[in-house]
This record gives structure tokens, C-alpha cells and sequence, in this order.
């Protein structure tokens, strides 16, 4: 999945192309489609509930580590 | 009159080429505008005195010297007038004042030297420093992405100030994974822990957004957030920065230089990332144009292919009746040509028993039987002899004989 805003973006895009376009048939199903592959992952987006907090450490030798923490 | 020449008229006598007071006092201010630039000046206030105007007039001096000061009223608005014999640091332009032929300085900023001014003086010349060097140039400030999968927090790890961001994220936008670099944002080491922490940060991959800051603290809490190499570190940031230390009437330079100022941690975070609500919403709405696009298309198509369907059906059963209307004439041309109809306009065929059309006279022997075929069937019949004409009867042919 690209970024949540190119998700919405094309999905901007295709609902705009089914509502204004003459498309043919096989293409308007083509687009429902992807539509609702992106739909569906922005919705699991947002449905994550669970926020991730990490500590970034650096080692002696200057590598970074993250290690998750409660907050 | 003509552009006066300073040494051509030395030593002149008066008369026609002879300055006016206008003109030598003109002469002197732009001279002496052009010769300085805006300086800082030391020196103790005296004769200090506020006009009904709003302007202030006083002098500075030290020892040896003294120097005429306004501060006008633009300028001085938000400083405490400062009491006799104060030391201060001014920023002047050092200009003449025409109508009292006089030098003075004309006042843009005034800054005590005691503990506070001293620090509002190293303030003032960083915030020089960063001007002339365009980090505070409005053009450099980027815009926040809309929706940032990855956040870098530059605060402290026991502090209030994450405690809010984290709280705010997780109502928020809870989608987000938040990096946090820690560093001590107050007292001894603040500014080392600060400079390394933002260095760290730009080394983070697909950061989307920094926030840097601390929860509300005294002027001098804050301090570090005006140290001019932490807000060189904040304006070297790769991702844009937001931020946010806590005290909404001081400025800091970090607030300076950062892409977009928040005045407390918690606004930092909302204005970071996106409201889920709201966003959720739009994806509903977008859901639903989604479905009645495609059932409008569909119902389109459905309309366009019946009419279609219409047309073949018709088309088809033109070429049908076409066929048929062909196969009638056809078949009515058979009809015209079969044999029958010959014969039911009252002709009779003969044929002998094999079935052979007899058609001549020879083939009739006396007394031997024949098929006469009618329109309706076949009869039996003999030959009686050759039909001889009698009483002037005298037909053509030979008639086919009687039953």
C-alpha cells in the first residue's frame, strides 16, 4: 500500500472517473474494483486503534535500535 | 541650486557660493547614514524622557561621551522604560537630526544589561545571525504532510510534554508510529542533549514530521530552545519540524526557525497529524460515491444494451420476414409452374400402363387401355380408333378419346 494520501488520492480519482466519465463497462467494473481494494485499506488505517512508541537508542558504535515503550 | 562641493567652497568668503544651514546639516546626515550600519551601543540612560506622543527621548553615555537617542513609538512598545542611569544595549541607526543640527542615535531595540538583558542581547544577535542567513525567511516554511505515517518526538522522556503528545496521537490518529529521541530540555547538558538528539533524528529513515519542545517552564526553563545552535540543528531538519514549547508569550528561536509553531506539546500533536473522525467520514463518503458510480454505470449500460437488444431483435426480424416473404413468392412460382394446374384448367394428360405420356397418334392402339390423368385423378380408358371427321367436325388434333 502506498501512503494513506496517494490511497485517497486515487481513490479521489477512480470515484470521480466512475461518476463523470463515459467509461466502458469492463473499465468501470476495473476501477469498482481497485476502489474497493483502497477502501479497504484505508479503513483497516483506520481502524488501527493501537498507537507505536519507540525509543531510539544509539549504540557506542553509533548504530540506532528502537525498542517499543508503554506509555 | 547647484550640488555643493564640500572642499571648493573652504575658505570662502560669503556670497553667492555659501551653504545653506539646510544644506550642510543634509550633507552631514547622509554622510554619516551611509558611513554606519545598524550597531549595538553600551552606555548608561540619562535625561530620559517619555513625550505624551509615546516617543522616548534620552541620552547615552559612558565616561568620556555622551550621544542624543530616540526611540520612537513603534519601537518602544513592550519595553519598560528604562530608569536614569540604567546600563543598556541599544540597537541604533546613527543619523543627524536636521532641525537641531544635532547627532543622535534613533533607537530600535533597548535591552537592559542586567542578568535578563544580557541573555535578550545573545537573543537578538542570533536572531540576526539566523535572519542573515534566511532561516527565518517566511518562503522556507514547509507544509505538514497530511497524513504522516512516522513521527520523531525531540522532548524528554519523564516530561509532561510527551505524555500530551501521546495521549493526543492516540485519540487522534493512533495509525502513526512515533520514534521518540530523548534529551533533557532544561538546565546543565540541555543543549548538547538537544543538538545530538536532532542529529540523530535526521538520520532516521522516512521521518515525516519532528516535534520538538517541552511543557510551560519560566523564561529561563525555556532557555535552551533560544540557544542559536539548536535552532540552526531545528532548521537542518530533513522532515518538518513543528515546535513546541510551551509558553504562548515568548518566542523562541526554535519557534523561529520551525516549519510551524505550536504553543503547547498537545497542539504540536494535533496539528501533526489528521483527526480520525473526520477522516473516517470522508472515507465513508467516498464509499458511497464509489457504490453509486458504479451503479449508475451499470445502469447505463443496462439501458444502452436493451436498446440494443431492441435493435437486433428487430433487425432480425426484418431479414426473417424478408426470407419469408421470398419463400412465399417462391413457392408461388412452383405453384404456377406445377402440372396441376394444367390440368385444372380442364387439360387431361394420357399415359400408357408404364406411365409414359402418350402425346402422339401412333402411340393409341385400337382396343388397348390407358391412364387419363385429371384434376383429380386417374381414369381407366380405350381406343375406339383414329377420330374421323364427319359432317364437316373437322378438329386439329386428335382429340384424346372418349371414356
Amino acid at each position: 500500500m502506498g501512503s494513506f494520501k496517494e490511497e485517497l488520492e486515487r481513490l479521489e480519482a477512480i470515484v470521480r472517473a466512475l461518476e463523470q466519465e463515459d467509461l466502458d463497462l469492463d473499465r468501470a467494473l476495473q476501477l469498482f474494483e481497485e476502489g474497493v481494494t483502497r477502501l479497504k485499506a484505508a479503513r483497516e488505517l483506520l481502524q488501527q486503534s493501537e498507537l507505536t512508541v519507540k525509543r531510539v537508542l544509539e549504540a557506542a558504535d553509533g548504530t540506532l535500535r528502537t525498542s517499543r515503550t508503554d506509555l | 541650486m547647484k550640488a555643493p562641493d564640500l572642499f571648493a567652497s573652504a575658505g570662502m568668503g560669503p556670497g553667492d557660493r555659501a551653504w545653506t544651514v539646510t544644506d550642510v546639516t543634509r550633507r552631514a546626515r547622509q554622510l554619516i547614514e551611509s558611513g554606519f550600519t545598524r550597531l549595538w551601543v553600551r552606555g548608561e540612560v540619562t535625561g530620559f524622557k517619555a513625550y505624551r506622543s509615546g516617543h522616548w527621548y534620552f541620552s547615552l553615555r559612558d565616561k568620556q561621551a555622551q550621544v542624543r537617542c530616540v526611540m520612537w513609538r513603534g519601537d518602544n512598545q513592550g519595553h519598560q522604560a528604562p530608569a536614569e542611569g540604567t546600563q543598556v544595549f541599544v540597537e541604533a541607526e546613527p543619523t543627524v537630526w536636521d532641525e537641531k543640527g544635532e547627532f543622535r542615535l534613533t533607537v530600535r531595540e533597548l535591552i537592559p544589561t542586567d542578568a535578563t538583558g544580557a541573555w535578550q542581547l545573545k537573543f537578538e544577535q542570533a536572531r540576526a545571525a539566523l535572519e542573515r542567513d534566511g532561516l527565518l525567511d517566511p518562503a522556507r516554511k514547509r507544509p505538514l504532510p497530511p497524513f504522516p505515517a512516522r513521527l520523531a518526538v525531540v522532548t524528554s522522556a519523564e516530561g509532561a510534554a510527551l505524555r500530551d503528545i501521546v495521549s493526543v496521537l492516540r485519540r487522534r490518529w493512533p495509525a502513526v508510529e512515533v520514534l521518540l529521541v530523548p534529551a533533557r530540555v532544561q538546565g546543565e547538558g540541555a543543549e548538547g542533549d538537544l543538538l545530538q538528539a536532532l542529529a540523530l533524528v535526521n538520520r532516521l529513515p522516512k521521518v515525516d514530521v519532528v516535534i520538538v519542545g517541552r511543557g510551560g517552564g519560566s523564561r529561563e526553563d525555556l532557555w535552551v530552545f533560544n540557544a542559536e545552535r539548536v535552532a540552526r540543528a531545528v532548521a537542518a531538519q530533513a522532515a518538518p519540524t513543528i515546535s513546541a514549547v510551551g509558553h504562548e508569550t515568548d518566542v523562541t528561536l526554535t519557534d523561529l526557525v520551525a516549519d510551524h509553531r505550536a504553543p503547547t506539546p498537545s497542539a504540536a500533536a494535533e496539528a501533526a497529524v489528521p483527526d480520525r473522525a473526520a477522516v473516517g467520514q470522508a472515507v465513508a463518503s467516498l464509499a458511497r460515491r464509489l457504490g453509486h458510480g458504479l451503479a449508475r454505470r451499470t445502469e447505463l449500460g443496462r439501458e444502452r444494451l436493451e436498446r440494443t437488444g431492441d435493435r437486433l431483435e428487430a433487425a432480425i426480424r426484418g431479414h426473417l420476414d424478408d426470407r419469408a416473404n421470398r419463400l412465399a413468392r417462391l413457392a408461388a412460382g412452383l405453384d404456377a409452374l406445377s402440372p396441376l394446374k394444367v390440368l385444372q384448367r380442364g387439360y387431361a394428360v394420357a399415359r400408357d400402363e408404364a406411365g409414359g405420356v402418350m402425346k402422339r397418334m401412333a402411340q393409341f392402339n385400337l382396343g388397348e387401355t390407358f391412364l387419363l390423368t385429371v384434376s383429380d385423378g386417374d381414369v381407366r380408358a380405350r381406343t375406339l380408333g383414329p377420330f374421323v371427321e364427319a359432317q364437316g367436325n373437322s378438329p386439329q388434333r386428335p382429340r384424346s378419346t372418349q371414356r
